[in-house]
């Protein structure tokens, strides 16, 4: 609708929308940098979960309602609880040792190369427009609203596209989730024990 | 309204940044697979704001794809991370040197 793109241009954001940025920007820096600094597993997927609420309340306040709660349903709810499944069954949540660097030189160099790539992004940016495609080109975010009954708003447009726009990749994921998943089968299904010596040896060296 | 979009794709390249430092940086094969669903969580907020500055669905959609791509990603990933702990009993990327000449 080329109203609300009006009314985006023209109003200037209020104080609830600015604090709601602020608080959220907050949560998403401080629960990042806590997966990359935490010495447990555990305590990086936790501040990972914390990062995805931050950017869940990020998309509700763009309008995006629907994505938000696929975010926290399948990311925190999920994708998080895998990785903590994962890191309870190997046992592996204990703390480490991240003060001893390895590779000498690695650190600030790492630090220094991805700095560069944020200030070129951030120049880039601003010698730039951040925007310079061209407007609704699949659809817009807000459904046209034709009678009282007709579904309206984000999550019926998106359900529109997908099923529309985007159903051959829609139909491409349900293959991606089902090779992922007989993936996994394979990869964690322990091999048939044929009567190999070396075999047994490999099975008494597994931890308990 | 919310913010003009600019500060969220700065705040998406923020983490973005991160989530690559955090990459280089650790050792740990798990964290190294979160730092991952960072930078994809920094990209995924990046269309998010493309889509509402555009007033285009097309880059929400895009996100639906991001999420299932990551979610085949984490299961694939973490099942060759649980396969290589029952060979190695480690986590630690450094420590799966066999094919260093």
């Amino acid at each position: 609708m080329a109203h609300s793109v009006l009314l985006l241009a023209s109003t200037r954001p209020t104080w609830p929308d600015i604090l709601v940025f602020a608080a959220a920007a907050a949560v998403i820096l401080v629960g990042s940098l806590g997966v990359v600094t935490s010495r447990n597993p555990v305590h990086a997927a936790l501040s990972l979960v914390m990062t995805l609420f931050g950017v869940a309340v990020l998309f509700i306040e763009q309008e995006a309602d629907f994505l938000a709660a696929v975010q926290i349903i399948v990311y925190a709810g999920a994708i998080v609880v895998l990785f903590l499944f994962v890191i309870m069954f190997l046992g592996v949540d204990r703390d480490e040792d991240i003060i001893i660097e390895p590779l000498s030189g690695q650190r600030p160099l790492a630090v220094v190369l991805s700095v560069i790539t944020l200030a070129g992004v951030l120049a880039m940016a601003a010698t730039a427009h951040w925007v310079t495609g061209a407007h609704q080109v699949v659809g817009p975010i807000q459904g046209h609203v034709a009678g009282p009954h007709s579904p309206s708003g984000e999550p019926a447009q998106l359900g529109k596209q997908l099923f529309t726009t985007y159903l051959f990749a829609f139909e491409a994921t349900a293959a991606l989730l089902v090779i992922a998943v007989v993936g996994a089968v394979v990869l964690a299904r322990r091999p048939p024990t044929v009567h190999v010596p070396s075999e047994d040896s490999e099975e008494s060296e597994m931890p308990a | 309204m919310s913010l003009s979009g600019a500060w969220y794709l700065g705040l998406a390249a923020i983490v973005f940044t991160i989530g690559a430092i955090g990459l280089l940086v650790r050792r740990n094969v798990l964290i190294m697979f979160m730092c991952i669903e960072l930078m994809l969580n920094a990209a995924n907020l990046t269309f998010v704001t493309f889509a509402r500055m555009l007033n285009d669905i097309g880059g929400q959609a895009l996100v639906f794809f991001v999420l299932v791509v990551a979610a085949a990603e984490v299961v694939v990933g973490l099942g060759i991370v649980v396969t290589n702990f029952r060979r190695r009993a480690t986590t630690v990327a450094d420590d799966l040197d066999s094919l260093k000449g």
